[in-house]
């Protein structure tokens, strides 16, 4: 069997029934007929995915699940674009980075060994963290964002990170911060830079094993991700307990002592907490807590919820910043003034689309789930 | 024989000497000509550096930086127009706002900040530009190989 027929049966794609339900709900086929899910896949059952490498709408795909959770046969579509994306770029193929593509090489410089960052600044004296214990805070790419975005954006990325400390200190929480901490390597594994990804996961696993961690807590759901799930798919078990914040502050909220935070709210899932983690009510319920909040539902949320509109930092093009001014007037619609997300990437994307011409803009203030429940809390 | 051995270890000392690996992003209008003025006027400088051509040094973005970095250069020099001077107008203040970013970016990977610089070089400078680049790589020399190169060698 050669590797194009490999990818499509281990993908389900040979169950396809071409009922299309794939492309009536892609939120990028919504705005860009030239995509299609069901296309691609039956290019690939008919030609093999040799044609495939060579299109550039191959980079296009969010990787956002809904096409699979709809999917009455189960192919695994965003699956078949990452295995698809790893031939791709073996053959010198790459979409269209965005950025400058400067996120793309800090991702892989963290797969260099010797690389020893200086990315732990933002602890002030006040924030309790340990060098070495059971319990990590994974910072994620933050840092790093702190210093790309945060003069465009007139926002604090950063200021995620230092609140998810004082949350997690305020449930009496002392976690650690790994000095040297990599990028978890999420957006290489779906850009099929497979290769690079397990260099990084077993550098990472290496350095958490050196601290003594048993359990982790993100704050980025696409970490989450990629150490509970993506890490033991492609290095081995590592018995490690991972966490998104929400669940956290979910177990412990007896701990909790909220205050006031008046505002009207929607909530943005982020396709990595929600379709990949299934967590859909715990930040729901811990907004709930706060007293003057009101949460205003989308009119597609929870597992319908659609992306942000950009993923991997890839072909941002028309189609995306459509997809997030549609989201953005849908929250405007359920009647919220605020739109929360658990996601850093989804507030930079959200952030990006207003910063455009002034028909683009419509006033809607983006702020993230730890934000909130931090500025909400009773010292 | 005795010379041939002599003469060999010779070889092997000068290999293991640390050759920096320096790429100059110049801009068209002025640092370009610049590097030109210096080689027509048979100036003699480092030849350790690769110069790559942009239209502005306004087009550097962190991203083509950090692409040099990520491939093993040991240290990256970017070079436009003085102020004022810009063909473009404002691209070299565009390029100041743009190193900051790099900048921080450079320093959160944890490299030393003594790799990147950022300097203006007019078409008229030849010797400038050959005393600037004896002057970079003479600091990169200093600083030694960056963490980030995988020459074989360097390790």
């Amino acid at each position: 069997m050669d590797t194009a027929t490999e990818q499509l049966k281990k993908n389900r794609a040979f169950l396809c029934l071409e009922c299309g339900k794939c492309t009536a709900v892609c939120p990028i086929s919504k705005v860009n007929n030239a995509y299609s899910p069901r296309r691609l896949l039956a290019e690939g059952l008919f030609y093999g995915a040799g044609d495939l490498a060579s299109d550039r709408l191959l980079w296009s795909c969010l990787t956002c699940l809904l096409c699979s959770q709809r999917c009455p046969v189960d192919v695994k579509y965003s699956e078949y674009m990452r295995d698809v994306r790893a031939v791709a770029y073996s053959q010198g193929y790459f979409g269209n980075p965005s950025h400058g593509g400067a996120l793309h090489h800090i991702m892989e410089m963290a797969a260099s060994p010797k690389l020893r960052q200086n990315r732990t600044d933002w602890i002030t004296k006040d924030l309790k963290v340990k060098q070495k214990g059971e319990v990590l805070y994974f910072v994620g790419c933050l840092p790093y964002y702190e210093e790309l975005f945060s003069k465009d954006f007139e926002y604090s990325p950063i200021s995620i990170a230092v609140d998810t400390v004082k949350i997690l200190n305020h449930l009496g929480i002392e976690p650690v911060v790994l000095d040297n901490e990599r990028c978890c390597g999420h957006d290489l594994y779906w850009l099929g830079q497979l290769d690079r990804f397990d260099q990084i996961a077993k550098l990472n696993l290496g350095e958490m094993e050196q601290a003594g961690v048993k359990q982790v807590i993100t704050s980025c759901p696409e970490c989450a991700v990629a150490l509970r799930r993506l890490y033991p798919e492609r290095v081995g078990e590592n018995g490690l307990d991972v966490r998104h914040i929400s669940q956290v502050i979910s177990e412990n909220k007896s701990r909790l002592r909220l205050g006031r935070w008046d505002g009207e709210v929607s909530f943005q899932d982020p396709c990595r907490l929600g379709r990949f983690m299934q967590v859909y009510d715990e930040p729901r319920e811990i907004m709930s807590l706060i007293e003057g909040l009101q949460l205003h539902e989308m009119a597609h949320n929870r597992r319908g919820a659609i992306c942000c509109g950009t993923t991997n930092w890839i072909n941002c093009d028309a189609t995306c910043k459509q997809i997030q001014k549609g989201r953005l007037d849908e929250a405007r619609a359920a009647g919220a003034e605020t739109l929360v997300t658990a996601c850093p990437k989804c507030q930079i994307h959200f952030r990006c689309a207003q910063c455009g011409e002034e028909s683009d803009k419509n006033g809607m203030k983006i702020t993230d789930f730890v934000n909130i429940v931090a500025s909400a809390l009773k010292s | 024989m005795a010379v041939k051995t002599e003469q060999a270890k010779k070889k092997k000392k000068s290999k293991k000497e640390f050759v920096p690996n320096i790429v100059v992003f110049a801009c068209n209008w002025c640092s370009y000509a610049g590097a030109d003025n210096a080689g027509t006027n048979r100036l003699q400088h480092s030849p350790h550096f690769r110069v790559i051509r942009t239209m502005c040094s306004g087009r550097v973005a962190p991203g083509f930086v950090l692409k040099a970095l990520k491939l093993g250069a040991d240290g990256v020099l970017v070079s436009g127009c003085h102020f004022g001077d810009c063909h473009y107008i404002f691209g070299n203040y565009k390029q100041v706002e743009q190193f900051e970013v790099t900048k921080g970016l450079v320093k959160t990977l944890g490299l030393d900040m003594k790799r990147i610089r950022l300097e203006w070089v007019s078409a008229a400078e030849g010797p400038r530009w050959a005393e600037l680049i004896n002057e970079f790589v003479q600091q990169i020399t200093e600083l030694g190989p960056s963490p980030l190169n995988h020459k074989p060698g360097h390790k």
